[in-house]
């Protein structure tokens, strides 16, 4: 019986929620061990857990992980889901790295002051719909396929929804000119794994939880 | 016969300069078109060359690979520069990310404001000795080799081999606590592809000045 993967993170979304994504995904479940003093976190340093001092940290098949990126990837080829070859991984990679550009700008909004958030939102939001949503809304119409790389789910597609889902928290009309994200909005989640992990109870973090 | 790679950005580091250390350490020739102006990003966008209309942008195999670190996989993977197996790349993947975290604060220097200029040489210098240079010592000290993952060359030595000369560059004597990183430092520089990279003439582009700043205001702001 293996041990469940452990992830150790703040108690929110941050940088850590596109993982538990991945996982749920994946259907694998995970434990989570939330930071919620200093002396915890300095007790995981002290440990030698955090190879640069920082979290995530994700504990799996004997290995402690941390950067977010190297974590991901590595989920992604665990499971399946970067591609059949290299230039599918580079496209999933290039796929990924795009939504987690714009969901870092969505993290950091947390932490703007109050008279600057308003502002800060509304550009995010133009960046999704000028920069992010119509190159993937056009990959969709060109290969006229379900999932947008190699048709067969990956990680470029759990990385769209989970943005997709972020955005329509700030704006919930910003998929109103793009109808293929929003047909593939409805097919991601109703996929079961991704239905379960979007039902109450779920390890999912809220928008609350920065 | 196969073309070249093509890199599309300003003639300067930026974070293009990582993709030229990998292509130049895996013995690949590759040529340049230099972003001078915002006309022909411009041009760029317009044509849909840039996913996100983005640079940096590497013409490559067929492809115009965008995000920096998606064109370091793809070249490290193509080249052999990312271990032998799932756990190697991992840990080689940990190493780059850690260590290109480090070489932002270089690539964001030049565009700080002149009074916050010192105080980030500090900050530069305090996270490399705190954060991140202990880290890759201990590696080095435990396993006694050469390379950082797997006794061969990958992405890992590449990068921080790039960024401990950057941070030379500012602060001359930065290595001076990490013997196992000086000896480091010496070995890879003297890997043949590495070596030329390091001789004049190559594609390794100089410290930032002002003219680059400039041209990347000119190119980038609205």
């Amino acid at each position: 019986m293996t041990t469940k993967p452990k992830l150790c993170y703040f108690r929110g979304r941050g940088r850590m929620e596109s993982i538990r994504w991945l996982l749920a995904a994946a259907g694998v479940e995970f434990e989570e061990e939330f930071i919620e003093t200093r002396e915890q976190y300095e007790k995981l340093q002290k440990e030698g857990l955090l190879l640069f001092g920082q979290v995530p940290m994700v504990e799996i098949d004997g290995m402690v992980l941390t950067q977010t990126r190297a974590i991901l990837s590595y989920l992604a080829a665990k499971y399946d889901s970067y591609g059949k070859d290299l230039k599918e991984t580079v496209r999933i990679n290039m796929y990924a790295d795009g939504t987690l550009d714009l969901m870092m700008m969505i993290a950091l909004a947390a932490f703007k002051p109050p008279e600057e958030k308003e502002e800060n939102l509304t550009l995010i939001v133009k960046k999704a719909k000028t920069r992010y949503f119509p190159v993937f809304e056009k990959i969709l119409n060109d290969r006229g396929e379900d999932f947008l790389v190699g048709n067969k789910f990956s990680w470029a597609d759990i990385q769209l929804l989970e943005v997709i889902l972020m955005v329509e928290e700030l704006d919930a009309s910003v998929l109103a000119d793009f109808p293929l994200l929003k047909a593939f909005e409805a097919r991601i989640s109703n996929i079961p794994t991704i239905r379960k992990f979007l039902q109450p109870g779920s390890p999912r973090k809220s928008i609350l939880q920065f | 016969m196969a073309t070249k790679p093509k890199l599309h950005y300003p003639n300067g580091r930026g974070r293009m300069e990582s993709v030229r250390w990998v292509l130049a350490a895996a013995g690949v020739e590759f040529d340049e078109e230099f972003l001078e102006t915002k006309e022909q990003l411009q041009k760029l966008q317009d044509g849909n060359h840039l996913l996100f209309q983005q640079v940096p942008m590497v013409e490559i195999d067929g492809m115009k690979l965008v995000q920096t670190r998606s064109i370091l996989h793809y070249i490290a993977e193509k080249h052999h520069l990312f271990g032998k197996d799932l756990k190697e790349r991992t840990l080689i993947d940990m190493y780059v990310e850690g260590t290109l975290d480090l070489l932002e604060l270089i690539i964001m220097h030049p565009f700080l404001k002149p009074d916050d200029q010192q105080k980030e040489v500090v900050n530069m210098a305090q996270k490399a000795i705190i954060r991140y240079f202990p880290v890759f010592e201990k590696v080095l000290r435990e396993h006694g080799q050469r390379f950082l993952v797997g006794n061969q060359l990958s992405l890992a030595d590449v990068i921080l081999l790039q960024t401990i000369l950057a941070l030379e560059e500012k602060i001359p004597n930065i290595l001076s606590a990490f013997p196992h990183l000086q000896e480091f430092t010496v070995k890879i520089s003297n890997i043949p592809t590495i070596k030329k990279f390091l001789e004049p003439g190559s594609k390794k582009k100089p410290p930032p000045d002002d003219i680059y700043v400039r041209t990347v205001y000119n190119i980038f702001m609205p």
